[in-house]
């Protein structure tokens, strides 16, 4: 296979649909327990009358459609059938039932706004609440089924011209909810990535793609949904919150289609290893899983351990743990570790690590020594440097800034030149992750800015914190928010400190930190593991007058009585 | 078994484990969920408390916001899979 032979993903597709038209394709397993299935040739039917119903709409090629929908088999012909019009489509993130309806439609009306799209497909449950809130705007709401019926009257569209270097969609990354960035792909982009994912993964013509990943997640739309239909593999998706709530469901999964590929953050190794009942084990065989790859979030040693030593029972081996490391800057994949062997584990020092920004190998049973996964090596058309102040470039084991240049970079963002200019250096894509390079395996160790990732997901401080300052009982500008690793939920806890108004009375505390929560839920689908009420002027700013979160964090870590575990507790 | 008999070993659970703070002066009728006290992926945690502690098996479908987001549910909700 070498899908960098195609001009387009729309030729990719069509070159498999017409090898393979009656492949069972996509199996999808809905929450009411129905299962669906798509073929490459009813994928392609589909898709070719979505695209029509788009031009019936008046959307041509570059036009920018949203696809706000939830886990829903149409999500995927309305994506190809965007993709064969030339029509950019965008998936927005699912509505989740902590999150607050409001909340959630003003957040697409936003992004809808900031995009310049004029078109949304949704669907039925959602659409009188869209139609109200872009009354008067010159967008069109347009249901999934709908727009599926509208095709039926039309004839077929003619496909446009496309070529590799127009923008196929755009994966809009989690900002601060403020400032949403969309990642602009190109065809080509895609194409070199999602080659270059196949070949790391040493793709077999009898691997099958498990997921429960959202497909608005970078990973979730890439390996779950991209790969197996360009690949020619059969892939099986599965519902995040259906998942989240049992996730015996993937193991399931895994053994009744015979699942050989899944990708996954690190918390949900722990999910699964914490939260499976052993009745739900019962029968399954995992042995044919040969590649279970950790990414998207920091990779931890214990985490892949939990999850081997539960399910070995099984038959899962582990040699079929791998890790990863990517973003959409790149349409996916930075490193993946090399099939047949578990991800390389450096033990290093820690204070050195800390201290003085190296890896300084150190043996596991010496006081201090810290594991680090290796992230694996870089696949096919990535490079990665390693650069410290003032952009040098630094020697292996010296941390610093990790740069990353593609074949299959961002075209850039959307209607943001500011932000391409920022995230870019010289035709180097700066992450914002900091890592070491040693003997050809990447290692990540942190951020660069205090963003907090929890369940695989970005949080802001700043919107958590902001959230904070709108509390009668908060002292402005005194609430800190940060993350802490937590070996027990493979992820890290969100923790908030803050200064009251009004100090001493248990009550008030009490009513202020329900009434946080509430609101951080509600704004932010995060539960905080923690809010601790400090004294006046416990919290320490920098000379410029904003709160210092990690000088804060670590205050935190010396608090008697802190509920919240420090990383290797 | 009675949902009164499942609360106080189900609240002790929620605040040592899940809220890991035995002094949380948690109410009966107080929103866990959307309250933001626990995070939806602990509910899989109640559903392999309620099978440890009471031998009872909870369906995904009896997972929900919905139907979990207070102590009173969560321990009418174990109680009704229990039977009388």
């Amino acid at each position: 296979m070498n899908l960098t032979q195609y001009p387009t993903l729309v030729a990719a597709l069509e070159d498999r649909a017409a090898a393979a038209p009656e492949m069972r394709l996509i199996t999808f397993l809905n929450e009411d327990g129905r299962i669906e299935h798509l073929t490459y040739r009813e994928l392609l039917d589909q898709a070719r009358s979505y695209a029509a119903a788009f031009g019936r709409l008046g959307a041509g090629p570059g036009d920018l459609v949203i696809l706000v929908m939830n886990h829903a088999l149409e999500l995927l012909p309305a994506f190809w059938g965007a993709l064969l019009a030339g029509v950019v489509p965008s998936i927005f993130p699912y509505q989740t039932e902590k999150l607050d309806a409001d909340i959630y439609r003003q957040r697409v009306r936003r992004l809808v706004e900031g995009s310049g799209a004029r078109f949304v497909v949704t669907f039925a449950a959602f659409q009188l609440a869209l139609v109200e809130l872009f009354a008067g705007m010159p967008i069109t709401i347009v249901r999934a089924d709908e727009l599926a019926q509208l095709a039926d009257q039309s004839a077929a569209a003619a496909s446009p011209a496309l070529d590799r270097d127009q923008t196929a969609f755009i994966q809009y990354s989690s900002g601060t909810t403020g400032l949403q960035k969309g990642v602009v792909l190109s065809h080509r982009a895609a194409l070199n990535n999602i080659q270059a994912i196949a070949r790391a993964v040493e793709l077999r013509s009898n691997d099958v793609v498990v997921c429960w990943l959202p497909l608005h997640h970078d990973m979730g739309l890439i390996t779950g949904m991209m790969l197996p239909i360009l690949a020619g593999i059969p892939a099986v998706l599965l519902s995040p919150f259906q998942w989240v709530r049992d996730p015996s469901l993937l193991l399931k999964a895994v053994h009744r289609y015979h699942g050989t590929l899944c990708w996954m953050p690190n918390f949900a190794f722990n999910h699964c290893a914490r939260s499976i009942r052993e009745r739900d084990l019962e029968g399954l065989d995992l042995s044919h899983w040969r590649t279970l790859i950790d990414g998207g979030e920091p990779v931890r040693l214990d985490s892949l351990r939990l999850f081997a030593e539960r399910f070995a029972p099984l038959g899962f081996r582990e040699q079929a743990l791998g890790a990863g490391y990517g973003m959409a800057e790149i349409t996916g994949a930075v490193c993946i570790t090399p099939m047949g062997r578990m991800p390389r584990v450096d033990w290093v020092s820690l204070r050195t690590l800390q201290e003085a920004q190296r890896a300084e190998p150190a043996p596991p049973e010496q006081p201090g020594a810290t594991p680090i996964v290796s992230s694996g090596r870089l696949v096919q058309g990535v490079e990665a440097q390693i650069v410290g102040a003032g952009d040098t470039s630094l020697p292996e084991r010296h941390i610093g800034e990790i740069l990353v240049r593609s074949n299959a970079m961002l075209s850039g963002y959307h209607n943001r030149p500011d932000l391409t200019a920022d995230a870019m250096r010289l035709g180097w894509h700066r992450t914002g992750d900091l890592g070491y390079l040693s003997q050809g395996d990447l290692f990540v160790t942190g951020r660069l800015k205090d963003l907090i990732i929890s369940g695989g997901r970005n949080i802001y401080p700043e919107d958590i914190e902001a959230l904070a300052s709108t509390l009668d009982g908060v002292r402005p500008g005194r609430a800190v928010a940060f993350g802490l690793p937590d070996a027990t939920l493979g992820t890290e806890a969100v923790v908030m400190v803050c200064e009251l108004r009004e100090e001493g009375k248990a009550e008030a505390q009490i009513a202020v930190e329900r009434e946080l929560r509430r609101r951080v839920t509600r704004h932010l689908d995060v539960a905080l593991a923690e809010v601790r009420f400090v004294e006046r002027g416990w919290v320490v700013k920098t000379p410029s007058g904003k709160v210092a979160r990690a000088a804060n964090r670590e205050k935190y870590l010396r608090l008697p009585g802190r509920l919240t575990p420090s990383g290797e507790d | 078994m009675k949902a009164d008999e499942i609360k106080p070993r189900l609240r002790e659970f929620l605040l040592k484990d899940l809220l890991r703070n035995p002094t949380y002066p948690l109410t009966d009728d107080e929103p866990l969920i959307t309250g933001g006290l626990v995070d939806s992926f602990d509910l899989a945690q109640i559903a392999v408390f309620a099978e440890r502690e009471f031998k009872i098996y909870l369906p995904d479908s009896d997972l929900t916001v919905e139907a979990m987001d207070t102590l009173d549910r969560m321990a009418e909700q174990i109680a009704h899979r229990a039977g009388p």
